[in-house]
């Protein structure tokens, strides 16, 4: 076992270097004159140009150059916003708990309905249910998020005036955060109103970014199930006499759930792409609006350090998985 | 005794095999003809439209679509904010989805294919550099890559062409790089090594050729995701520009609107939708009906 886990740590090593390459070679690449894009300085002096190119440290070889920011980023430190002179990371840390309320919500609700969904379209093949969930699946896999947010905020907002059309949280609530996730930290001071009003804020969020992984676990459970249901020990189960409903959810699931687990590891990828578009139209407070705003201000190193912390996180969400997996089915693990 | 020659069944050729499997697949029928009219549109945008994609009708802000009060046949889905005819905006903007998703798959499938075959039939040092680099840009989800190469170029369509290419490269280079080590280890290749092929005419004329299917798939599948994709930057700012009228760049146009005038956010988006839809939906009947063995069930 631990030396499964010590290999799967081996293999995202050579991905790890490969991120802190690219990410370096991000601000390298580009095109004009350095200074004048990482410090908005133009006009400058000789002199003057030497002490801003020492400052950025681009006055040493390439080499010596990229040692210096994987030390630096090692220590935490990935150089200093240029449009606020914040810390990268403290800035990126601050606005994940946001990020991260809002995919966790985004992903129980593409798993509270998705799972479900798939099963009952297997169990009911070629019947209404199962061919409205197959719509369903390919329109939430080719929809357009940016536009299926403005479609809600038309209509829940707009039409109804259900909920809120941006932000986090209604302006008159304040608190010291806790644990940064709203809903949590409102139930801790004790505040309903707070609650409510954090809750109203991140149901159309959550549900326009669970859209897109909603249809991936849905098809994905629908096709595992159908697999597993003509199985023989699901054949057996029946001839036993058992209760439908515990061969499906018992016998059938446990087994299916098994290429639905990758599935949903590779959706976290997924959840912090559309965390960019969801957090940019709902002007949800995350690390995702945090780094577009970066790219339109060409705030250099906050794009840097953003891209190298998300693919970081998408990194050990993976491995996170790829582990999970090779507890839950021995065969992996012992396998390679 | 005289035998009906027609009456025996006819030795199926592949491409008559692939004919069969894909029309008896009926919502990629009913896709292939979405397509091909949004084709068409795309091509005669000029003839079909009823009004230039620029021209402002400053008389005619805002007006609503022609079935709702106060709408009329003259703009048959409304007018935007600076009054410009949101049909004729749509019909000009399958141009520029169409031309950019057929641009970044010809650039990541005919890069792709030559880095991944090079890669397959080389190996050694090259291959392992290759598979590396490539597992590095797939632990980049897609839309962060694409918002990286646009941080790096600048904004515009071209860039955007750029940008959704080298997303989609690392998935044709993995899929060219395996059909390639598969065809290798074939007799033919071994028949044509012997019979003194260079490496050059090896891979072009002899391996390439049967790795087609796979390739042709991915390609398919890679068609709709550009279109998203696309649209995604267009709307972020970081593909199309205003005004030009390509479907997210309209959409971004017109967000503020959103709450008062439904339909200048609803037709581009819903353009957007059926046109994704129906390539996905072809791509899964031609991956069906090309290989069979990749059929999900």
């Amino acid at each position: 076992m631990l030396g499964f886990i010590v290999g799967r740590l081996l293999r995202v090593v050579p991905t790890v270097i490969g991120l802190s390459l690219v990410t370096f070679a991000l601000v390298r690449l580009i095109p004009g004159d350095p200074v004048v894009a990482m410090m908005g300085e133009t006009g400058l002096n000789a002199i003057g140009r030497e002490r801003a190119l020492a400052m950025l440290g681009l006055d040493r070889p390439l080499y010596e150059q990229y040692l210096i920011y994987v030390a630096n980023a090692l220590r935490g430190d990935l150089s200093r916003s240029i449009s606020t002179s914040e810390s990268v990371l403290k800035e990126f840390l601050v606005l994940l708990p946001a990020t991260l309320e809002l995919g966790t919500a985004a992903l129980l609700v593409a798993l509270i309905v998705g799972i479900p969904a798939g099963v009952l379209a297997a169990v009911k093949r070629g019947t209404v249910i199962d061919h409205a969930t197959i719509v369903a699946a390919l329109s939430g896999y080719s929809m357009p998020v940016f536009w299926w947010g403005l479609l809600l905020i038309l209509l829940f907002s707009g039409t109804l005036g259900w909920t809120p059309v941006s932000g986090r949280l209604g302006v008159q609530f304040y608190f010291e955060p806790i644990t940064g996730f709203h809903l949590i930290d409102t139930l801790l001071v004790n505040e309903p109103g707070a609650f409510t009003s954090a809750l109203r804020h991140l149901v159309l969020p959550a549900l326009v970014l669970a859209t897109f992984p909603l249809a991936v676990i849905a098809r994905m459970t629908r096709s595992a199930m159908l697999e597993v249901l003509n199985d023989d020990y699901v054949r057996t189960a029946r001839a036993k006499g058992l209760p439908g409903w515990r061969v499906v959810n018992v016998h059938a699931l446990r087994n299916a759930l098994i290429p639905v687990i990758t599935v949903i590891g590779l959706q976290v990828s997924v959840l912090i792409t559309g965390a960019v578009m969801t957090e940019t139209i709902f002007s949800w407070p995350g690390v995702g609006k945090w780094l577009l705003e970066g790219v339109y201000r060409r705030d250099y190193p906050v794009v840097q350090g953003g891209v190298l912390l998300l693919a970081l996180m998408v990194v050990a969400v993976n491995l996170l998985v790829d582990m999970l997996y090779g507890i839950v089915n021995p065969r992996i693990r012992h396998g390679r | 005794m005289a035998v009906d020659a027609s009456a025996t069944p006819r030795a199926h050729g592949p491409a008559r095999a692939f004919v069969d499997a894909f029309l008896r697949h009926k919502g990629a029928l009913a896709s292939l003809v979405v397509v091909a009219l949004v084709v068409l549109l795309a091509i005669a945008a000029d003839v079909v439209a009823p009004h230039s994609p620029q021209v402002q009708y400053r008389d005619a802000v805002l007006r609503p679509p022609a079935w709702a009060a106060q709408g009329s046949w003259r703009f048959p889905l409304g007018t935007d904010p600076i009054g410009r005819d949101i049909l004729s905006r749509i019909i000009h903007g399958a141009r520029y989805s169409l031309l950019i998703a057929l641009s970044v798959v010809a650039l990541s499938v005919v890069i792709g294919t030559a880095i991944g075959a090079i890669a397959g039939y080389v190996g050694g040092t090259v291959d392992l550099v290759v598979v590396r680099l490539m597992d590095v840009l797939m632990a980049l989800p897609g839309l962060l890559l694409a918002i990286i190469v646009v941080a790096i170029l600048g904004p515009g369509i071209v860039n955007a062409v750029i940008a959704i290419a080298v997303v989609f490269l690392p998935h044709i280079v993995r899929t060219a790089r395996a059909a390639v080590l598969v065809e290798l280890s074939k007799n033919y290749v071994a028949a044509a090594r012997l019979a003194g092929a260079k490496a050059r005419f090896l891979i072009i004329d002899t391996i390439l050729p049967n790795c087609m299917a796979p390739l042709l798939v991915q390609a398919a599948l890679s068609f709709s995701g550009a279109i998203l994709e696309a649209a995604a930057l267009g709307f972020l700012g970081l593909g199309a520009q205003p005004p030009t009228p390509e479907w997210g760049a309209m959409l971004a146009d017109s967000r503020e609107f959103v709450l008062r005038a439904w339909w200048v956010v609803t037709f581009p988006g819903l353009a957007i939708l059926i046109v994704v839809l129906a390539l996905n939906v072809l791509g899964d009947g031609l991956r069906d009906a090309l290989d069979p063995k990749l059929r999900r069930s």
